[in-house]
């Protein structure tokens, strides 16, 4: 019996292994799914948590409710890989062999990484991108009295990029809504040098801001927090005071990662950005928020690896050449509040442009312009995320490689061509 | 395609003053470039910099972020602040000869 391990039944790990399973015969390949435990949360759900419209419970579901039958789900932490044994070494003590191994542990939230940052940890101080910092936040926001309210992104690259700017709008809504938003500043503190890394998304995405009258402050690098005073601290000596920081910590791949010795500085594991095999070792492919290609940290991304990933790892089974296919393609809807939404489309070489999505010209969702119809698209994306996207079904008329046609880049675009 | 003139020298930059071609780079357009960025003259420590930048660009075809300055041991990202004054590490590269860092996505 052949071996395939995968590590991680997160997005990524589920899908893969829902895919191969079928591609893989049962008599010859055994195929073991190993994660620390059982919860699956649907991860773009956390952004509706603190504005009370989820709660932990519905976006959590059983991970093993998701594994195809014939598969081993083992239930533990994994201390690391010992990739010149083929092993993989589990903290009960266990060692699982493997011809093949698929790395999808995903990236974490580090806040220790950033000085001061735990000092004030969930009494001034809060994420939205763990389950638990997005309910205590919600409780926060709930009893907030009003004062500046500050958004930050710590140090990119983080997973879904445009989750903080979602907060932010979202804030500002929620806020007139309750006819409030005289009371409150809401300030959006980056380490870029605009609302988002690509020009004409970030034109677009900081245009709204000053809309919505969010005060944007970019080139922003946390050298410390200072909880007592209640401010952030840049390297340069700029300070952001704050009376709430909701804030997007360093992001980091998995520990297990660095225990095994296998990280860059982030903890991601180097991979071919075009095969999605690890730069180092011939039978170890990875994909999702564990690697380190220039590509979004997103469900939707780890969706449309998988179906090139599959291809690969079975040529690579059959001892045939590797396809470059990979092409970075990601998709992504940032939610504005107020029943709209903003749908972007890009990947390695495109960055996100004005068009029609997914057919050209017909759409029907308008890119890069808010629309109710986009806002319907991301609330669909959480069935189509349990019933479709994490059971290896293809999404209609979404293909894995980016298509250019409906796109336009505007005359007066800045940037130029790349 | 913008062209700027260092001295005698001319080459060839993008809309914000980064070179086009790193065959065109010297250390004299370097010099100049960093007086254009406020920075008077390069010692020792911005040049570890700039040949550390150059190197890592050569191997992976971006310019390291300022954990990896950082984690390398090349320098700390107090140090880089206060000899790249703003954003230390657009600046060393516009100095270095490589293309602006894009910030990952
Ligand atoms: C607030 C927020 C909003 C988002 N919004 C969107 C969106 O709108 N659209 C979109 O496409 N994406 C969105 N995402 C991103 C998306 O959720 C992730 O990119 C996706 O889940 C990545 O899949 P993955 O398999 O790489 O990692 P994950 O799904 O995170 O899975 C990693 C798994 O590895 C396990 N693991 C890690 N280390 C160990 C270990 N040592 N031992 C055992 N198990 C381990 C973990 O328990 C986990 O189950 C959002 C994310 C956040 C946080």
């Amino acid at each position: 019996m052949r071996k395939l391990v995968i590590l991680g039944a997160g997005t990524g790990g589920t899908v893969m292994v829902n895919h191969l399973r079928k591609r893989l015969p049962r008599e010859e390949w055994a195929i073991t799914v190993i994660d620390r435990d059982n919860e699956h949360y649907y991860q773009p759900g956390f952004l509706f948590i603190p504005f009370g419209f989820y709660t932990k419970k519905t976006i959590l579901k059983p991970k093993s409710k998701f594994l195809p039958k014939g598969v081993e789900f083992v239930v533990t932490e994994i201390d690391r890989i010992n990739p010149g044994s083929n092993e993989v070494i589990l903290q009960d003590g266990r060692n699982v062999g493997y011809d093949y191994l698929i790395v999808a542990t995903g990236a974490e939230i580090v806040p220790s990484e950033t000085p001061g940052m735990l000092d004030g940890w969930r009494e001034t101080i809060f994420d939205f991108y763990t389950p638990d910092g997005a309910e205590a936040l919600a409780a926060k926001l709930k009893t907030f009295p009003g004062g500046t309210i500050v958004v930050h992104v710590n140090e990119t690259p983080i997973k879904c990029p445009v989750a903080p700017l979602e907060f932010a709008f979202f804030c500002d809504a929620c806020l007139r809504r309750h006819g409030k938003r005289d009371k409150v500043e809401i300030v959006y503190v980056t380490p870029l040098s605009g609302a988002f890394t690509k020009p004409v998304a970030s034109q677009v995405l900081g245009n709204l801001l000053e809309k919505k009258k969010i005060r944007m402050v970019t080139d922003f690098n946390a050298e410390h927090i200072d909880a007592a005073a209640r401010k952030i601290v840049c390297y340069d000596g700029r300070e952001v005071p704050y009376d709430l920081l909701v804030t997007v910590p360093t992001n980091m791949g998995s520990e297990m990662i660095e225990r095994s010795g296998m990280g860059d500085e982030f903890r991601f594991l180097p991979t071919d950005p075009n095969t999605l095999r690890s730069k180092k070792y011939e039978n170890i492919f990875a994909l999702g928020d564990a690697t380190d290609l220039p590509t979004s940290k997103a469900g939707s991304v780890a969706h449309f690896q998988s179906e090139i990933l599959v291809e690969n790892l079975l040529r690579a089974i059959e001892g045939k050449e590797l396809k470059p296919d990979f092409d970075g393609h990601s998709n992504c809807f940032v939610e504005m509040g107020r029943g709209k939404a903003i749908l972007i489309d890009f990947n390695y070489d495109t960055e996100p442009l004005p068009g029609r999505f997914p057919f050209p010209v017909i759409g029907p969702m308008p890119l890069l312009k808010p629309s109710r119809l986009n806002h319907w698209g991301k609330l669909a994306f959480r069935w189509v995320y349990w019933h479709m996207l994490l059971r290896g079904r293809k999404i209609p008329f979404v293909p894995a490689r980016m298509n250019m046609a409906g796109k336009k880049r505007p005359d007066n675009a800045p940037g130029g061509l790349k | 395609m913008p062209q700027k003139n260092y001295g005698a020298t001319t080459v060839d930059v993008d809309a914000e003053g980064y070179l086009t071609d790193f065959s065109q780079w010297t250390r004299e357009i370097a010099s100049a470039v960093a007086r254009e960025e406020g920075i008077a003259e390069l010692g020792p420590a911005h040049w570890k910099v700039v040949e550390f930048m150059q190197k890592e660009f050569k191997e992976n075809g971006q310019a390291p972020s300022i954990r990896r300055l950082n984690k390398s041991g090349v320098i700390t990202t107090k140090e880089l602040y206060e000899l790249f004054p703003g954003g230390p590490v657009k600046k060393a590269a516009k100095i270095a000869g490589l293309k602006k860092p894009e910030g990952c996505v």
